[in-house]
């Protein structure tokens, strides 16, 4: 196979107030026509700003490319003028996004937009464009494709609209895809739809796919090759197979211990990479990745690594070739030391802390001032579980089953329309305010952006003391030591009160967030996505702080999140929500071992499985969550389930117990 | 909800808020200090019984609420009074003078519109260029001078230096040239910031990186989607700037010694005469929300999620 992309020792830097800042250096890679590459980082390691490069899109983001060359079926385009560049973008190369809600023009349609590129690069008819875009959005599964045509972006939903994009993106058939996080924002369920899909187009279509993620899960799924960033460089290049059975370089062997499988030991701690990843304006000298490799010597500190051949692939570190015959590299999950081992969780008979009785939240849609008619969403549908004390109950499904409305109207953020909340025996929709407040004390919530919950201009001391000051009435002193042994409890250096939220890490914020949330010592805390916005290093260290701060303070978790390997890790038992119901409540191994709900078997079947020897059979759900105001009648899941029967449709089926603590809702259960 | 019952929920809220200025407008009146009867005729020859006469002939006798209810019903039958100087019927003057102030506020919003939304519009693509310190510049004076003062020096420069413009009158289109530049330039500077502003925001949105993707070029970028996105937030401030407009005529058309309604009301005020006050500020009312209304609907056309919100 020749190469369709060449690029050679790519070095891009960005203008800023503060003179020239380079993002990436010394990057070179091939990619053959029809091959798979994945390009695989965590934040700031310039994995996007390497995309954007080959589009050239960075010269509109102050950004240029200082050194090297970027040939596409070579034609170098580093060379190229803007104008010259239009009519390849688009037409050979054409680039997918994260954020497929952002990345459609708001005022214009669906059609509007897929026309105006095909004509942009066409002698074509309006009439033909458009029937070719129709061909386009039925291609990519979009049902009603004329209807849709017709749409703007607000009247689709996230997967759809993912899917109008890669229309977009073929409809002049390129030979390069670049797909940058394309399914980040997407659920499991259609995430695993979208991967399926490009796969498919990939034949179909002929060409080649650079895939940008951070989840080597969908890497072991779909490249051919991977190329790991760190800190603006490449640190290890090689076939998926080779990279999988032994990574060479400590980064990425770091990384790959990171993740967390449905086989995960859940009695260990997860294994994580110390300290976090490096800003553009302070790289470490030497190997960037020294400050945090367990296996860093003098010479690393001082002489940076070339990106050698190892034994067949590509690696940045000196040590490589030494590392890899060591036994303890070879057999990294099977590490046993004791410091891994999770502490156990005191056995005692456990008291129920929240029972929620016929939970219902409905809100009203829209106000029909001239129909008349007013209908429901209906967020949370007759919801009954306990939280018992100590435990960590994990709460999952797709965006639109009501899980984080749920967890709202259990704090009393928002009013029940109907049924009961039970804390510690007590209704709290019968306390007062005073009293509601007094409770609230021991209820507490960490969400998934810290930074946009937190004053950035108070001082991080500030930010974590002023539960201190509302609830407690302790003297400046004794509000200070407080605060110190709160900073040290999360990890946090204790004299890192006196500085502001920019200041820190992403990580580090979430621990400061952390922190004000035990402050006050409260019986629970509610989790909502709060590790969903980490990096994958960075996130196993926050899980393992939350456990060990459960261990300590005896704490009760309600951890809400979309990414079922954590929540499969940290929960003792989890509850599956689907258009506003629980459909399954279960123990956390077992229901992952043997999920009895189709759905719940769907969920697991999505979640793509960072092995690329394991072929996983694909059991994932077809179609999307549909609208909460509007459920399907008998089991609302029956529109989507591939055992439905008559009887599903018409016949809701009962919550009921098919094993000692298993719960579910389903007539045919696996 | 359709476009049409949009539309006539809008039209349902705008007679509450004329019905609204009008209260108002009338409780100022009736609370300010100041016997109308009084400044009619001389109180130093009239007898008390002549003006007790007059008083009753007005209905001025009668209790708040009877007066406001007369007042209402003739309005209803399309009779504003009689302006209490003269004698003569409110609405005809009104209406005559109307028609010029309502000539000069479009002159003035069309005028604002161009040069507000094409220097904005330039100032964002060429930021930091010399053409964006001059859209900036101009943006500024606008904002910052008065009207009469930026009226005076239009005349000093081109009536009494260049002599190419009339100075003063409304006979003629000629006359109206100096009036709206001067009225504006106020809406012309607060519809470059804000286009600017808007602008720069909606380059750095994530669908304009789409579109470069696309191959497609800058100039579709920049003025076929970035400017029509831009333009939403602009719609309020261009809505704003007309009913400020329409209240810069009273300096502007004594500046200019121009016929108009802000003559007229300027004179009422002064003889506190009543009726025209009324006529004058409840017409203005009607002008107003009907421009509220036409911006209201204008946000449909333009923006598709307003126009069909799920
Ligand atoms: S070069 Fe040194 S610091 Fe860098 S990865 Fe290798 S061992 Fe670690
Ligand atoms: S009740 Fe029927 S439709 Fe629902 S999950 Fe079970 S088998 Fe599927």
């Amino acid at each position: 196979m020749s190469q369709l992309l060449d690029i050679q020792q790519l070095k891009v830097d960005f203008t800023t107030k503060d003179g020239y800042l380079t993002a990436i250096r010394d990057v070179s890679f091939q990619i053959k026509a029809g091959e798979t590459v994945c390009i695989v980082g965590e934040s700031g390691s310039g994995k996007t700003v390497a995309s954007k490069s080959i589009m050239r899109l960075i010269d509109y983001e102050n950004g240029k490319i200082a050194d090297g060359d970027i040939r596409l079926n070579d034609v170098d385009l580093t060379q190229l003028s803007q104008r010259e560049l239009r009519a390849i973008r688009g037409k050979k190369m054409a680039m997918i996004f994260q954020e497929p809600m952002a990345a459609f023009d708001p005022v214009f349609t669906i059609g509007n937009q897929i026309i105006e590129t095909i004509l942009a690069h066409k002698q074509s008819s309006t009439e033909k464009a458009r029937k070719r875009a129709i061909y386009l959005l039925q291609r990519v599964g979009i049902s009603d494709a004329e209807l849709r045509l017709k749409q703007y972006p607000n009247e689709l939903s996230g997967g759809m609209l993912q899917r109008a994009m890669i229309a977009m993106a073929l409809a002049l058939g390129p030979d390069l895809l670049i797909a940058d996080e394309p399914t980040t924002a997407l659920d499991v369920t259609i995430q695993s739809q979208i991967l399926q899909l490009l796969q498919e187009l990939k034949t179909e279509f002929g060409m080649s796919i650079l895939l940008i993620t951070h989840d080597m899960g969908i890497a072991a799924e779909v490249a051919d090759r991977i190329i790991v960033m760190y800190a603006g460089g490449i640190v290890e290049q090689a076939t998926t197979l080779q990279l999988f059975e032994s990574p060479h370089h400590p980064y990425t062997h770091g990384l790959l211990q990171s993740v967390t499988t449905i086989d995960s030991d859940r009695s260990k701690k997860l294994f994580s990479i110390e300290g976090s990843i490096p800003g553009l304006s302070d790289l470490p000298s030497g190997c960037r990745f020294h400050p945090r490799c367990p296996y860093a010597t003098e010479r690393c500190l001082n002489e940076a690594p070339p990106l050698l051949d190892v034994n067949n692939r590509k690696s940045a570190c000196w040590y490589s070739e030494e590392l890899v015959k060591n036994d303890s590299w070879k057999k990294p999950t099977l590490q046993t030391t004791s410091d891994l081992q999770r502490p156990r969780k005191k056995e005692q008979p456990r008291e129920k802390l929240f029972t929620i009785q016929e939970l219902s939240k409905f809100y009203p849609l829209g106000n029909r001032t001239f129909s008349g008619t007013s209908s429901f969403v209906r967020a949370v549908d007759n919801v009954s579980f306990t939280i018992e004390k100590g435990e960590t109950f994990g709460l999952v499904g797709e965006s639109g089953s009501g899980k984080s409305t749920l967890g709202r109207v259990l704090l009393q953020l928002e009013k029940a329309s109907g049924g009961k909340v039970l804390f510690q025996d007590q209704d709290l929709s019968k306390l007062s305010n005073k009293e509601l407040r007094e409770t609230r004390k021991h209820m507490q919530m960490i969400y998934q952006d810290p930074y946009g919950s937190v004053n950035p201009r108070w001082k991080v001391g500030d930010i974590i003391g002023e539960p201190l000051q509302v609830h407690q009435s302790l003297t400046k002193k004794e509000k200070r030591i407080r605060v110190q042994e709160l900073l040290e409890a999360v990890g946090l250096n204790k004299n890192s009160s006196e500085r502001y939220p920019h200041e820190f890490s992403g990580g580090q914020r979430q621990r400061v967030a952390i922190a004000r949330a035990i402050a006050l010592n409260p019986q629970f805390i509610l989790a909502d996505e709060a590790v969903s916005a980490l990096d994958v290093s960075v996130q196993a260290q926050i899980v393992n702080l939350m456990q060990e701060l459960q261990n300590d303070l005896d704490l009760t978790y309600l951890f809400i999140a979309h990414g079922l390997n954590i929540v499969r890790h940290i929960s003792d038992r989890i509850g599956v929500m689907y258009l506003g119901q629980l459909v399954e409540i279960a123990p956390s191994e077992e229901l992952f071992k043997h999920p009895a709900h189709h759905y719940t078997r769907g969920l697991i079947g999505s979640i793509p499985i960072a092995d690329p020897r394991h072929q996983r059979e694909i059991i994932s759900i077809h179609g999307e969550i549909p609208s909460p105001a509007n459920p399907p009648s008998g089991c609302r899941f029956h529109t989507r389930c591939p055992a439905a029967t008559a009887r599903c449709r018409e016949e809701q089926p009962l919550f009921r117990e098919i094993d000692s603590g298993h719960w579910a809702a389903c007539h045919h259960p696996a | 909800m359709t476009l049409i019952s949009k539309a006539l929920v809008r039209i349902a809220n705008s007679f509450v808020s004329v019905l609204g200025s009008l209260i108002l407008v009338f409780c100022i009146i009736y609370l300010l200090p100041g016997d109308p009867v009084l400044s009619m005729i001389d109180p130093s020859v009239a007898t008390p019984e002549m003006i007790e006469n007059l008083r009753r002939e007005l209905g001025l006798d009668q209790p708040f609420y009877v007066q406001f209810v007369e007042y209402f019903t003739a309005i209803l039958h399309g009779d504003f009074g009689q302006s209490l100087i003269n004698s003569d019927p409110v609405l005809p003057k009104i209406l005559m003078h109307f028609s010029a102030t309502l000539i000069l506020t479009l002159t003035s919003t069309i005028f604002s519109i161009v040069i507000g939304v094409t220097l904005g519009v330039l100032s964002a693509i060429y930021r930091n260029k010399w053409i964006d310190i001059l859209a900036r510049l101009v943006g500024l004076f606008g904002i910052s001078m008065p009207t009469f003062w930026s009226g005076i020096l239009l005349i000093l420069i081109f009536s009494v230096n260049l002599n190419w413009l009339p100075a003063m009158g409304s006979d003629d289109w000629k006359t109206l040239i100096l009036p709206s530049l001067a009225l504006g330039f106020v809406g012309a500077g607060l519809i470059i910031r804000m286009v600017r502003t808007s602008m720069l925001e909606v380059v750095n949105e994530q669908f304009i990186v789409t579109l470069r993707a696309k191959g497609l070029s800058e100039r579709v970028v920049m003025y076929r989607h970035a400017l029509r996105n831009a333009l939403i937030p602009a719609i309020t401030i261009i809505g704003m700037n007309i009913g400020e407009m329409m209240a810069g005529t009273v300096v502007i058309e004594t500046v200019f010694s121009r016929q108009g309604i802000g003559r007229i009301i300027a004179d009422a005020i002064m003889a506190k005469d009543l009726p025209v006050i009324q006529g004058v500020i409840f017409f203005s009312a009607i002008v107003y929300v009907i421009i509220n209304l036409l911006v209201d609907l204008s946000y449909s056309v333009i923006d598709p999620r307003v126009r069909r919100s799920h």
